[in-house]
């Protein structure tokens, strides 16, 4: 029989100690390669149907709305994949990048808001009621969209430059990463003037000239989200069948090896790093009209683990698990939390016990899983 | 003198702490690859083991020498029932045990939040702790001494069982290499407890410490297990000088930046100082030195 793809690309960390190689007997040509490098694309279309049809039809505007927000959170989730399940880097300080597009485009919103030539509400409340000089670029809507794409390309370029060029990797980057996302967010609950601190941006009317109490701007913004998510899984499944795919997991399973090779792992993982940062910043951008408010709450150390949470039920290295996790760990926070607000918490620390215990590759691996015990058994008969 | 001599003699004392809650993480990451997430919360436990001896021994003086104890076997028992519970089935995956431990690190906060309640409890500090002595003008609270010498016993403690006795040749033989040190007869997986259950131990502690500074808090740990973790990183693992060295410039640096600026400004330029670190030593400051191309 076949293997599936999770199954080949193997199940462990990047540690070269137990670097496992690629399953190198794929056959092509057969019926069943066929229905192997088209069933993605048919998960893919079916989320499509389900989020761009389904769920617009059928769904009260209130839902809508949430599964919006959890949306929001598969575009970092789907990027977690990519960097975590494919290339070994488990990214803790996704809240960061998600928090660059979410205050760029709430710095906007705000502007727009407040009309031109005055100054965001809470400045008056808060300062002295001037702003600050970085604030005036976001005023231009071309600007923040831009900057929502080039900031957090910027920002982890930089870092991932000065980090993986040094060959610093494994448990230390995941440190790293964790460690920006904690000063990230203290840094914006003490400048409470400039961002809004612990209260982070909120009270928005318009996103780019469209009322924001209209339901039908709410559910084209809906809409938005998800076709955005959808293009990110078409993306992630472009790379993951192209060369620079290949190079990722080889860099993952056995970095050594890939060196000697003539490769540069660092420059590989860097683009990684880097998309899988846009990819955060793009879903915190649009969090901000669905949800209304982005706060250091939305983005911080524990905000960053939850996107990881929801990657690592659905499965880190599927393409569509990462997506469906995180929409159900949003589900799950949004609605358990209001109902058991003790209880959720121990079903989150739960949630990661179970998970990486009995799962380590989540959901997406118990069909490979439970097939290749099917098959085991007819081999024996 | 006082602008250079305050944050100092703060920072020392504020790197002691880190000192405390970087040891179980460099021991058991050094010799078992695996990364502790929840030894925040073994301070927290510590803290907490603090407050309940000083209720059930009234007396000031004597219930903090019960609770070093206490809290040494409370939070060396949880490290232990982690270790033997969850982590035993995880080696070697470094990434997987951080994430779980960061579950395990959520239950207990949880728990601790459901037994004493979200709000901190008030540890008195005993009579001969509550005075301070005069150092270039600053008056240097006596607790802060105190935990520097906690530190220093810890340090020197452990430095003597790793060099002198038969168990710590064990734990420097399965750091070394686990294999060879297998084939010679040492039992690892009895070592690897013992590390736990030691590293665990110390980091309530540092719990106490923490507790006489600052009272309790369900939320403690969080505060200071991604600064004790830069300590590793900056340090180089499974290394007590490199250790002792990088809690001591983060204590300190922490500390004037904190003077100067501000408290989160602090976070910032500590994560900066870091990276630019890493850029000199990639490996910490010191290493062990193997042939492996890890």
């Amino acid at each position: 029989m076949t293997t599936t793809t999770t199954e080949a690309l193997g199940v462990r960390d990047a540690e070269p100690t137990v670097a496992m190689p690629t399953d190198g007997s794929r056959r092509r040509s057969s019926a069943a390669a066929l229905l192997r490098t088209s069933a993605p694309l048919l998960g893919i279309a079916l989320l499509a149907l389900l989020l761009l049809v389904w769920a617009p039809a059928s769904l009260t505007p209130f839902r809508l709305g949430n599964l919006g927000k959890y949306c929001c959170w598969a575009l970092a989730g789907v990027g977690i994949g990519l960097a975590w399940g494919r290339g070994g880097m488990l990214v803790m300080g996704q809240g960061v990048f998600f928090g660059l597009g979410g205050y760029a485009m709430a710095m906007h919103m705000k502007l727009e808001a407040a009309g031109p030539g005055n100054v965001p509400d809470f400045m008056q409340l808060y300062g002295d009621g001037t702003m600050p000089g970085w604030w005036e670029p976001f005023r231009s809507g071309a600007f923040t969209l831009f900057a929502i794409v080039a900031l957090p390309a910027v920002v982890s370029f930089v870092l991932g430059y000065a980090i993986l060029k040094r060959r610093v990797k494994g448990a230390y980057f995941a440190i790293l990463t964790q460690a920006l996302a904690v000063a990230f967010a203290t840094l914006l609950i003490a400048t409470i003037k400039q961002t809004g601190g612990f209260n982070g941006l909120n009270t928005f009317t318009t996103f780019f000239g469209h009322n924001l109490y209209d339901p039908q701007v709410k559910e084209n913004l809906y809409l938005v989200v998800a076709g955005l998510l959808i293009v990110s899984l078409l993306v992630v499944w472009q790379l993951y069948r192209s060369r620079y795919g290949e190079l990722l997991v080889a860099t993952r399973d056995a970095e050594e090896r890939v060196r000697f090779l003539g490769y540069d792992p660092a420059n590989i993982k860097l683009v990684t790093f880097v998309v899988a940062a846009v990819m955060a910043s793009i879903g915190g951008a649009m969090f901000v009209p669905i949800a209304g408010i982005i706060s250091p709450s939305n983005v911080d150390a524990t905000a960053s683990i939850m996107m990881v949470a929801g990657v690592a039920l659905g499965g880190r290295a599927s393409l569509l698990g990462p997506a469906l996790g995180a929409i159900a760990v949003g589900y799950g926070q949004t609605t358990l939390s209001e109902q058991f607000p003790t209880q959720w918490t121990y079903f989150q620390g739960g949630l990661f016990i179970v998970v990486l215990l009995f799962l380590p590759l989540g959901i997406a691996s118990v069909e490979p899983k439970l097939r290749s015990l099917v098959t085991r058994r007819e081999g024996v008969a | 003198m006082d602008v250079l001599t305050t944050p100092f003699l703060t920072g020392t004392a504020t790197g002691a702490i880190l000192f405390l809650a970087a040891l179980g993480l460099t021991l058991t990451f050094g010799q078992m690859g695996v990364i502790n997430m929840a030894n925040g919360e073994f301070l927290m436990a510590g803290a907490y083991a603090t407050y309940v001896t000083q209720q059930v021994v009234t007396s000031s003086g004597l219930s903090i020498v019960v609770a070093i104890v206490a809290a040494f076997l409370v939070a060396g028992l949880l490290g232990l029932l982690l270790e033997v519970s969850i982590i035993q089935w995880m080696y070697r995956r470094p990434l997987d045990t951080l994430l779980v431990t960061v579950g395990v690190a959520m239950v207990l906060q949880q728990l601790a939040k459901d037994i004493f309640g979200a709000q901190g409890d008030a540890v008195r500090p005993p009579t001969w702790m509550r005075g301070s002595i005069d150092v270039f003008g600053y008056a240097w609270p006596h607790r802060q001494l105190f935990t520097i010498i906690l530190a220093l016993a810890a340090l020197g403690g452990l430095g003597a069982l790793l060099k002198h006795s038969s168990f710590g040749r064990r734990i420097r033989a399965t750091v070394q290499n686990r294999e060879l040190a297998e084939t010679m007869g040492v039992a690892t997986r009895n070592v690897d407890r013992l590390t736990f259950f030691l590293g665990s131990g110390l980091a309530g502690v540092g719990g106490v410490a923490i507790a006489l500074i600052s009272g309790t808090n369900p939320t403690l740990g969080t505060t200071y297990i991604i600064p004790a973790f830069l300590v590793v990183v900056a340090g180089g693992v499974g290394q007590l000088r490199g250790t002792v060295i990088a809690a001591w410039a983060i204590g300190v640096l922490t500390a004037f930046v904190t003077d100067w600026s501000s408290g989160s400004m602090a976070q910032v330029v500590t994560f900066a100082a870091v990276v630019i670190f890493l850029q000199i030593r990639p490996q910490g400051l010191f290493t062990v030195r193997t042939r492996g191309l890890a």
